[in-house]
């Protein structure tokens, strides 16, 4: 799943064993993709001695979380289609 | 315990600087030639870092969280023996 400017996309509330980049205060919430900022090696494999392929690609996402909107960094296998 | 973003606090933030010492400059500089040399990255680091006692990370200042990193992974990738920096170190 490719996503666009535009998009609303959730963060998949999942637990993650191990180092992630996904912050705990975005999972399960949705937001609005603000920018594609391409393909980057994966932090959560590399971070164990491998290579981090396949690329993943990364969004930058806004939520309006309380009290502030909020931009984060989110990797697109983080995100599932929302609303 | 990394992931700390959104907790509530109202403790104050402490944005004072200090000038870095020599060893956090060196500290620096080891992270970035063990990257070139590819013995480490910069996710192995953070790694590290996260993988420290909850109490310790607290206590440790930024590049004091480094060195534990290094010393984690490098003695994990068997390019440091278990407790050799100590030894060497005469601690």
């Amino acid at each position: 799943m490719t996503f666009r400017v535009g998009d609303r996309v959730r963060v998949a509330d999942r637990a993650h064993e191990g180092h992630h980049r996904t912050p705990a205060y975005v999972k399960g919430h949705s937001g609005r993709i603000e920018r594609v900022h391409g393909s980057f090696t994966n932090p959560e494999t590399r971070a164990y001695g491998s290579e981090g392929l396949p690329e993943q690609v990364l969004y930058q996402v806004a939520f309006d979380l309380d009290p502030a909107r909020t931009y984060v960094d989110v990797f697109e296998h983080w995100l599932e289609e929302g609303r | 315990m990394h992931d700390r973003g959104a907790w509530p606090t109202d403790a104050p933030i402490d944005r004072t600087e200090h000038e870095l010492a020599d060893w956090e400059l060196l500290t620096d500089a080891l992270v970035h030639s063990l990257a070139s040399e590819g013995l480490m990255n910069v996710d192995e680091l953070r790694r590290g870092i996260e993988s420290m006692p909850p109490e310790e990370y607290e206590q440790a200042s930024y590049y004091e969280r480094w060195v534990y990193s290094i010393e984690t992974i490098l003695t994990e990738k068997g390019v440091l023996a278990p407790g050799e920096l100590d030894a060497r170190m005469g601690t």
